[in-house]
C-alpha cells in the first residue's frame, strides 16, 4: 500500500483523527442515513429509534415538516404535503404527469421544470430533496456527535446526467459535501460484498417504493465492476399501491371524484395490505371514507394482488434479462441475486426472481437498509478513514451520451455502459464564413431521433477565431467523471483558443440560480457562514502545506529543477504566512498560486508511481 | 495522441497478454481512480480525473482487436482509411451486399445462428491475417493492415445486426 500514500500524501494528517463520513439512500418513498460507528457499518435512528425517515416534506408557513409526522398527516393537506419528490428530480412537468394524473400539489403554470405552490413559496425538487437531505444531516450530526466531513448519496443506476446533478445540487444546498454518488445496487453489492467477501457475477434487484433497478456487476480482487445496469425510473410498490387503491375503490363501489377524494385513504389502505399480504394469503382492512360515519372492511387474497401486479413483475423480469444480456454473461454465471428495496417482500416479486436466476436470492441484510449500508461503509473509506482499503469501484455510464446533428439524428459520442470516468473528443467545423459561435445540442439515450431522447444541455461555444468556413477546427471534450455527471470544455485546434462555455439544461436548474438559492439559504447564517469558510481555508491551506512538504521531501531532488524548487519553495512560505491571518480571499489565492506551480511536479510525480508499479509488480504487490 | 501501449507498459505490437493487460488495468485503476482522491485537493482530483479517463479508454481500446491493430497503426505513423476507401474494394462490397440478402432473408432462429458462426469464422480469419501483416512493421504490411481492419469493421457491424434480429426474434 506504500505507493497509494505516496499518491495522495494529504490523507494521513493526522492518524487518530477520525472523520466522519455518512452514506445517504435518498429514496423515493423512504431515505436513510447510516456511518461506521466501532468498526460497523449501521443505519442512524431518530429519538424515536426509528430508523427510516419518509421522504415526504410538508409546507406550513411556519415550518419545514420532514418524516414520519408529514406523512401520517398528509390526508390534512394533500396540496402541500410532498411525496415522492425523486420522481420529479431532472425532469419536466409533463414527464411527471403523464406518469401520474392524480397529483394533489399545485404547480406554477407555463413552466418547463416543475414548480411546487406552498405557503413557502414556490420550490423545486432540488430544494424539496434538500429539506429531505437536512433532515438526515441533522440526525446523523446528533447521532456521531460531530460534524460531518462528507456523504455518499445513492441514486438509481438509470438516473441521468439531469436527475443525477439535481441530487449533488440538493446535497450542496444541505450543506453537505458530496464525496461520491454511488448507483444503489452498487451500494447494495458493498454492502455484501465486503461482508461475505464474494467473488463473480452478482445481480442486484432492486424494487424500491418508485424506482426499479437491476444491475450486473463483477467482483474479482477488491473491485467491483458494474457490467451492466437497467430499470425503469417510473415502476416501483407505489404502483403495487396504486392498483390496490383501485381495486378497493372498486370493491367499495366508488365513483371517480369520491376516488380522488379519498386517494390518500385508499392508498394507504393499499399499501397496509400489500404490506399484511406479504405474511399471509388474504388481508382485512377496515377503510374510513372523507366525511364517512363508520369504517367499511375489504378483504383482499393474495392470488387478486398478484393478478393485478402480474404485469409489472413481468416488466421487471424481462429488464432482468435484457441487463443479464447487455453483461454479456449467462445465467448460470450470476452465482448471486440481491434483494433491494421493500417491496422485495413481495411473495410473487421473490418467486418470479427464483425462477428467472434460478437461484434463492440474498436477504440476509433488511432490504430497506441494504443500500444505506453500502453507501455509509463507501463514505468511510473515501473520507480516508481506511488507507489500506483494497475496495475500488468502477462504474459505468447508464445511458448513451450523444449530439445533435443534421436531421434530428443523434450521433452517439460516448456508449452507455462505457466505464466512467471516461473522455471522448469531437471535431466539429464552420459552415459559414466568420463564424464565431456554436450550438452544441447534447442528448442522453439509445434512440436515433433527437426527440426520442432525453435533452440534457445546449452549449454554445463562443470565441472561435473567425475563419472561413470549414477553416476552424473546434475539440469538443465530453468528460463524465465518476459520479455519471459531464462536463464539456471546447477548444479551436490551430489557434489553440479556448471557446467560452454556456450551458443551459433542458431540465434541472442552471448554475446561477443554484448560487442564488444558495446564497438565500445561508443569509440568515451570514456571521456563521464566513466563520465556517475561513476555518474551511485554513484547513485547506495546511492540507496543502503539509501534503507539498512530504511531496517534496519525497520527490523534490529527483523530480524538480533549482528554479522550479526555488518558485515552489517561495509559494509555500507565502501560504504559509497567509494561513495564519484571517483573510478568506488571500488564503485561497495562495493556494492557487501553489497549485499551478506544482502542477507539472504532481503530473510527474503521478506518472513516476504510475511507472513504478507497472514496472514487474504484479496487482498483489500493490 | 496517446500511446496506450506505453501507459499500460506493454510491448507495441498487436499480440499482446491479456492476463497481463488486465492485471496492469486493475493496478492502475486503484492509483488513478477519482475515488482514491474524494479527499484531496482540487489540482490532484483533476489531474487524476484526466489520468483515469485515458486508462479506460485505453482499456477498451486493446482489449479490442480491431481497436487495438487500428491504435498499433497511429502509433506507427499509419493513416487510416476512411469508409469511402474501403468500399472501393467491388470484390469486398459484393460480398457485403450477399451479406446483407442472407440477413434479410434470414427468418428463423437456426437460420440467424448459422450467420453468427459463418460471421465469426470471418472474423477470426480476418485476426489471424491481421496479426501477420501487423507482425513486419512495413509500409506495404501496415496499409494492407489498415484495409483488413476496415473489412473487420464491417464484419463486426454485420454481426451486431445479426444478434440485433436474434433478440428480436426469440424474445418474442
Amino acid at each position: 500500500m506504500a505507493l497509494l500514500q505516496i499518491a495522495e500524501p494529504g490523507q494521513s494528517a493526522a492518524p487518530h483523527e477520525r472523520k466522519i463520513g455518512i452514506g445517504i439512500d435518498l429514496g423515493t418513498t423512504n431515505s436513510l442515513v447510516s456511518a461506521v460507528k466501532s468498526g460497523q457499518c449501521v443505519t442512524l435512528a431518530d429519538e424515536y429509534e426509528r430508523h427510516l425517515l419518509p421522504s415526504v416534506v410538508h409546507y406550513s408557513e411556519a415550518s419545514i415538516d420532514v418524516g414520519y409526522h408529514a406523512r401520517d398527516n398528509s390526508n390534512a393537506d394533500p396540496a402541500n404535503t410532498i411525496m415522492s419528490v425523486k420522481r420529479f428530480m431532472g425532469r419536466s412537468l409533463a414527464d411527471v404527469t403523464t406518469h401520474w394524473d392524480q397529483l394533489p400539489y399545485h404547480f406554477v403554470a407555463d413552466s418547463v421544470s416543475p414548480r411546487f405552490i406552498t405557503p413557502m413559496g414556490e420550490l423545486n425538487p432540488v430544494q424539496i430533496s434538500s429539506h429531505i437531505l437536512s433532515a438526515l444531516k441533522t440526525r446523523a450530526e446528533a447521532r456521531m456527535g460531530d460534524e460531518i466531513t462528507g456523504a455518499v448519496i445513492t441514486v438509481p443506476a438509470y438516473f441521468d446526467d439531469a436527475q443525477r446533478q439535481g441530487t449533488k445540487d440538493a446535497a450542496q444546498l444541505a450543506g453537505l459535501k458530496v464525496l461520491r454518488l454511488l448507483n444503489e445496487p452498487t451500494a447494495a453489492a458493498i454492502a455484501y460484498g465486503l461482508d461475505s467477501k464474494e467473488e463473480g457475477v452478482i445481480a442486484v434487484y432492486d424494487l424500491g417504493g418508485g424506482t426499479f433497478d437491476v444491475s450486473i456487476l463483477r467482483l474479482n480482487k477488491g473491485v467491483f465492476e458494474v457490467l451492466a445496469t437497467g430499470g425503469n425510473s417510473a415502476l416501483g410498490g407505489d404502483d403495487f399501491d396504486h392498483l390496490l387503491a383501485s381495486h378497493l375503490a372498486r370493491q367499495l363501489g366508488l365513483d371517480a371524484v369520491t376516488e380522488k377524494l379519498n386517494h390518500r385513504r385508499l392508498m394507504n389502505a393499499g399499501k397496509e395490505v400489500k404490506e399484511a399480504l406479504s405474511n399471509a394469503d388474504t388481508s382485512l382492512v377496515s377503510i374510513k371514507l372523507e366525511g364517512g360515519e363508520q369504517s367499511t372492511e375489504v378483504s383482499v387474497q393474495l392470488n387478486q394482488l398478484n393478478q393485478m401486479i402480474n404485469d409489472l413483475v413481468k416488466q421487471t423480469i424481462s429488464t432482468c434479462k435484457r441487463a443479464v444480456k447487455d453483461a454479456r454473461v449467462s445465467l448460470e454465471e450470476v452465482n448471486n441475486v440481491i434483494l433491494v428495496g421493500g417491496s422485495t417482500r413481495v411473495p410473487l416479486v421473490r418467486q418470479q426472481v427464483e425462477t428467472f436466476f434460478k437461484k434463492a436470492p440474498l436477504t440476509s441484510i433488511d432490504p430497506d437498509k441494504v443500500v444505506a449500508i453500502g453507501a455509509g461503509i463507501q463514505a468511510d473509506i473515501l473520507v480516508g478513514n481506511k488507507p489500506d482499503s483494497d475496495m475500488l469501484l468502477l462504474d459505468v455510464l447508464p445511458l448513451s451520451l450523444g449530439i445533435e446533428t443534421m436531421g434530428g439524428l443523434v450521433e452517439k459520442i460516448i456508449p452507455r455502459n462505457t466505464t466512467i470516468p471516461v473522455a471522448k473528443a469531437q471535431e466539429f467545423t464552420t459552415f459559414k464564413d466568420g463564424q464565431t459561435a456554436m450550438l452544441v445540442h447534447v442528448l442522453q439515450g439509445e434512440r436515433e431521433l433527437v426527440d426520442h431522447c432525453r435533452s440534457l444541455a445546449k452549449f454554445t461555444l463562443k470565441g472561435i477565431p473567425a475563419m472561413t468556413a470549414g477553416a476552424a477546427h473546434i475539440r469538443v471534450t465530453f468528460q463524465v467523471d465518476a459520479d455519471g455527471l459531464l462536463n464539456v470544455t471546447a477548444m479551436e485546434k490551430s489557434s489553440g483558443v479556448q471557446a467560452e462555455i454556456q450551458v443551459k439544461p433542458s431540465y434541472g436548474l442552471e448554475e446561477a440560480e443554484i448560487l442564488d438559492m444558495l446564497q438565500s439559504s445561508m443569509q440568515n447564517a451570514k456571521q456563521d457562514m464566513q466563520e465556517r469558510m475561513l476555518k474551511e481555508q485554513q484547513v485547506d491551506a495546511s492540507r496543502v502545506l503539509e501534503a507539498m512538504h512530504g511531496a517534496l521531501a519525497e520527490d523534490g531532488e529527483e523530480l524538480l529543477s533549482d528554479n522550479e524548487r526555488k518558485a515552489i519553495d517561495h509559494a509555500l512560505k507565502s501560504l504559509g504566512l497567509c494561513a495564519a491571518n484571517n483573510d478568506i480571499d488571500a488564503i485561497k489565492q495562495a493556494i492557487d498560486v501553489v497549485d499551478k506551480l506544482s502542477q507539472d511536479f504532481a503530473a510527474r510525480r503521478m506518472d513516476k508511481s504510475i511507472q513504478k508499479a507497472l514496472a514487474g509488480h504484479s496487482v498483489d504487490d500493490i | 495522441m496517446m500511446n496506450y501501449f506505453e501507459l499500460y507498459n506493454l510491448p507495441e505490437q498487436f499480440v499482446i497478454d491479456l492476463i497481463k493487460l488486465k492485471e496492469h488495468y486493475q493496478t492502475l485503476q486503484k492509483l488513478t481512480h477519482p475515488d482514491r482522491f474524494a479527499s484531496a485537493s482540487e489540482q490532484q482530483k483533476r489531474l487524476y480525473l484526466t489520468k483515469n479517463s485515458q486508462v479506460n479508454d485505453a482499456y477498451s481500446v486493446l482489449k479490442s482487436p480491431v481497436l487495438r491493430g487500428e491504435h498499433l497503426l497511429i502509433v506507427r505513423g499509419v493513416e487510416l482509411p476512411s469508409e469511402q476507401d474501403t468500399v472501393g474494394d467491388v470484390e469486398f462490397l459484393m460480398e457485403q451486399m450477399e451479406w446483407r440478402e442472407s440477413l434479410d432473408d434470414a427468418s428463423t432462429e437456426e437460420a440467424l445462428e448459422k450467420l453468427v458462426t459463418d460471421n465469426f469464422n470471418i472474423l477470426v480469419t480476418q485476426e489471424k491475417v491481421i496479426c501477420e501483416l501487423l507482425s513486419h512493421n512495413t509500409d506495404e504490411n501496415n496499409q494492407a493492415a489498415a484495409q483488413e481492419l476496415a473489412k473487420m469493421k464491417f464484419m463486426i457491424k454485420l454481426a451486431n445486426e445479426i444478434e440485433t434480429k436474434l433478440d428480436r426474434i426469440t424474445d418474442s
